[in-house]
């Protein structure tokens, strides 16, 4: 931390100034020339919250996108099918058992099963061969999407919100002031919250398992040269189908996690494909923190941008893609080489 | 021993051959449906709508057996230009039944002019323009367009249920501007006032900035969503608390929404709306229709009841078999017969009389509805009562519709 002030003395001001004025946006009263300029407080308060746990979504699909690719160097173009799967599963799991956290486990273990004969039926055997291995993920989502569409049809489904995760809570941040100077507070939607620490707790997991165990040392190394570590006598394929179970398995997570605060349907698994490429590009292509900065950048102007320029909100995220690749190409938190 | 075998089979393949020969072709019928995307839903009901015709008429159109080729869009003007050419030019049909959705009808519209000898009959899109801006010799559409489907629900919203303000949260398209403009036609005349129009991308998935920035000071919101985005927004709103009151588009109370799996839907208990078709209308002919729908499927591969598009594909798809029939079924002249007989059909469709006007839009009725519980917890839409005979100027002259102008995002205006 200190070492990056003492290196980028500037960008560090701006960054302090910038986190500063957000702080004081979130925590002031907003006086009525602000919210003529920027709209009511409630609504740049719920778009930053919205856009962070929309972020915590993106991050749960694409940090196990962009482990598989950092490792294996394997464009996993059925991500999205996977996030599909895991919802519906989820869904059926949930009202067959009736419980949420169950179904939140059921779908992690049964696409980390399905993620597991992906690497060891088809791409073990095609390996190196990285346009190859692309072409069959397109193939494989064009026939998940088709086997979901005839196994569970058109509706739109939506995974039951246990009771104890439904309904709003209050927040400690105050909206706006009544007439007689009792302050309205921040209602917001629990679940979304919940989504946001949960997300945060695996990120960190992730994290401290990728830096601070063996297994982790192995995939880092697997990252930088997989040549070398399997010369080093480690079973790279062991490693391999471990990550792509658990990559696999964090897209199912999210897909019952999707499936709770939205919905699910068809055409869900390329939004979210979508979504993931850019997140991982803004990012940089795998790294892990790439992916919560890329998942938080991309959440946020979804959000914001559907507030303060609806017109041209689709547009946005890919604009912020476009500048990233022309100014930083490797993404935002690409590892130095 | 050998040659004879030989020659026996040879004798054998012949008459097989000239036995296929001698069956009368089959009637090639193009249909497109959205089977992917935000209204799939919707799209798959289409296709039921069309199976149940199709078994009506024992799949038999002046005596030849129909051959249903049915291609895939995704709500997109691209992708159903797209369907629309693989139809043509690879299948080879002359007849196509399609596309559903608003922007796709206009996207068609063009297409057919480029296609004479193509006859297009429209599956339930519902734009405006598709009809009333260059309209195509060689498109026909035995729906109302989304417009028509508003017509007295504004000043019933207004007068009957009190609402003086609203706030409108649509999906950015054709068809919500169309159905936004003919609610706010009636809605505004009557006194009523639109103070915010929020319009969101097809296919959002992340409502809740777009639920914080609903005004406090309104009666109701104004919800033109559909399908899936419909599910989303009720979905959303539910965790947020909120307790507002709606007033629904077309397909945002139709049975694609209110059958889909989930509690937030309840929400929508008490939402007057209107459209082409009012899930409890106790007329025989919709009740025949229903029961014709229920019986071909069973109950977890269809809706409660038939949705809006069920119905509108069946209509098309009636109508089409009706003239096909007249001319039995020749399309050597490019089809020319046919559209002269496809001008003249009058149907007596199960949500009312429906017949075209110059531009070959359908005149029919209206049903202004409220969304309603049923015991055993399904959701329908209770009928409060008809506008008949809409036709596409909404009862204004057409000097005085021209002069209001096209829908848009601000289009009209509405403001005191």
């Amino acid at each position: 931390m200190s070492d990056f002030i003492a290196r980028r003395p500037v960008w560090s001001l701006v960054i302090i100034i910038a986190i500063g004025i957000l702080a004081w946006l979130v925590f002031s009263v907003w006086t009525p020339g602000m919210e003529a300029m920027m709209g009511r407080k409630r609504v740049f308060l719920s778009a930053l919250f919205n856009g962070i746990t929309l972020g915590a979504l993106y991050f749960l699909v694409a940090s196990g996108f962009t482990l598989i690719f950092g490792l294996m160097r394997n464009v996993n173009l059925a991500h999205g099918s996977l996030y599909l799967f895991g919802g519906y599963v989820g869904y059926s799991i949930g009202t067959l058992t009736g419980s949420w956290l169950v179904a939140l486990v059921a779908a992690f273990v049964i696409v980390a099963i399905v993620g597991v004969l992906m690497q060891v039926l088809l791409f073990r055997w095609m390996e190196g061969q990285d346009l190859r291995q692309t072409l069959v993920t397109i193939g494989l989502s064009i026939v998940f999407a088709d086997l979901l569409l005839w196994n569970y049809g058109g509706d739109t489904f939506q995974v039951t919100t246990p009771d104890w995760l439904s309904g709003p809570v209050q927040l400690p941040f105050v909206v706006a002031l009544r007439g007689n100077g009792d302050a309205v507070m921040m209602t917001y939607p629990f679940v979304r919250i919940a989504i946001l620490i949960g997300a945060i707790v695996l990120g960190v997991a992730m994290w401290l398992a990728l830096n601070r165990t063996r297994v982790g040392m192995l995939v880092r190394a697997g990252v930088d040269d997989r040549d070398m570590l399997s010369a080093t006598g480690v079973r790279v394929q062991l490693v391999f189908v471990m990550v792509f179970a658990f990559g696999a398995g964090l897209a199912g997570l999210a897909g019952v996690v999707g499936g709770t605060f939205q919905s699910l349907q068809p055409g869900e698994d390329t939004k979210i494909l979508l979504s993931s490429l850019v997140v991982v590009i803004v990012g940089g292509m795998g790294s892990i923190p790439g992916a919560a900065v890329g998942a938080l950048i991309v959440g946020l102007a979804e959000q914001f941008g559907s507030v303060y320029m609806p017109t041209y909100a689709v547009m946005l995220t890919f604009v912020i893609m476009v500048a990233v690749l022309a100014v930083r190409p490797q993404g935002l938190a690409a590892a130095r080489r | 021993m050998r040659k004879v075998l030989m020659a026996a089979v040879a004798a054998c393949s012949l008459i097989a051959a000239s036995s296929v020969a001698g069956a009368q072709e089959k009637l090639k019928i193009g249909m497109m449906a959205t089977l992917s995307g935000a209204l799939t839903s919707g799209g798959e009901d289409g296709v039921r709508g069309v199976q149940v015709a199709l078994k009506q008429l024992g799949n038999k159109i002046a005596g030849r057996e129909v051959e249903l080729i049915i291609a895939t869009t995704d709500a997109s003007p691209d992708s159903a230009l797209r369907a629309a050419r693989k139809l043509v030019e690879q299948d080879k049909v002359q007849v196509i039944v399609g596309p559903l959705s608003g922007s796709e009808g206009i996207a068609i519209r063009d297409y057919s002019k480029t296609v004479p000898n193509v006859t297009v009959v429209d599956g339930s899109s519902g734009a405006l323009e598709t009809t009333y801006v260059n309209p195509s010799p060689n498109y026909f559409r035995f729906n109302s367009n989304g417009a028509m489907w508003m017509a007295g629900l504004g000043d019933y919203v207004f007068k009957d249920k009190g609402y003086k303000k609203v706030a409108v949260i649509a999906e950015d398209y054709s068809f919500p501007y169309t159905q936004v403009f003919g609610f706010a036609l009636g809605y505004c005349k009557a006194g009523g006032e639109i103070t915010q129009r929020q319009w969101v991308p097809l296919g959002t998935k992340d409502f809740g900035s777009v639920i914080a920035n609903i005004p406090d000071d309104v009666d109701a919101v104004f919800l033109g969503l559909g399908g899936g985005d419909a599910v989303n927004f009720l979905n959303q709103y539910s965790q947020t608390g909120g307790n507002a009151k709606f007033v629904g588009g077309s397909i945002m109370v139709d049975q694609t929404v209110l059958s889909s799996k989930g509690a937030a839907k309840k929400l929508l208990v008490g939402t007057p709306s209107s459209g082409g078709v009012a899930d409890a209308w106790d007329d025989p002919r919709w009740k025949a229709w229903v029961k014709a729908y229920q019986d071909a499927f069973p109950a977890d591969k269809r809706f409660a009841s038939p949705s809006l598009f069920a119905t509108n594909y069946y209509n098309a798809f009636t109508a089409l078999a009706t003239a096909l029939n007249k001319v039995n079924a020749d399309l050597s002249d490019g089809g020319t017969k046919l559209r002269a007989e496809l001008a003249k059909v009058e149907l007596d469709a199960p949500n009312g009389k429906i017949k075209l006007d110059d531009d070959r839009q359908a005149i029919a009725t209206t049903f202004i509805t409220e969304v309603a519980e049923l015991p055993n917890g399904e959701l329908t839409n209770k009928f409060v009562r008809t506008v008949p005979d809409v036709n596409k100027t909404m009862g204004l002259s057409p000097e005085a519709f021209k002069a209001v102008g096209l829908p848009s995002r601000t289009n009209p205006e509405c403001k005191k």
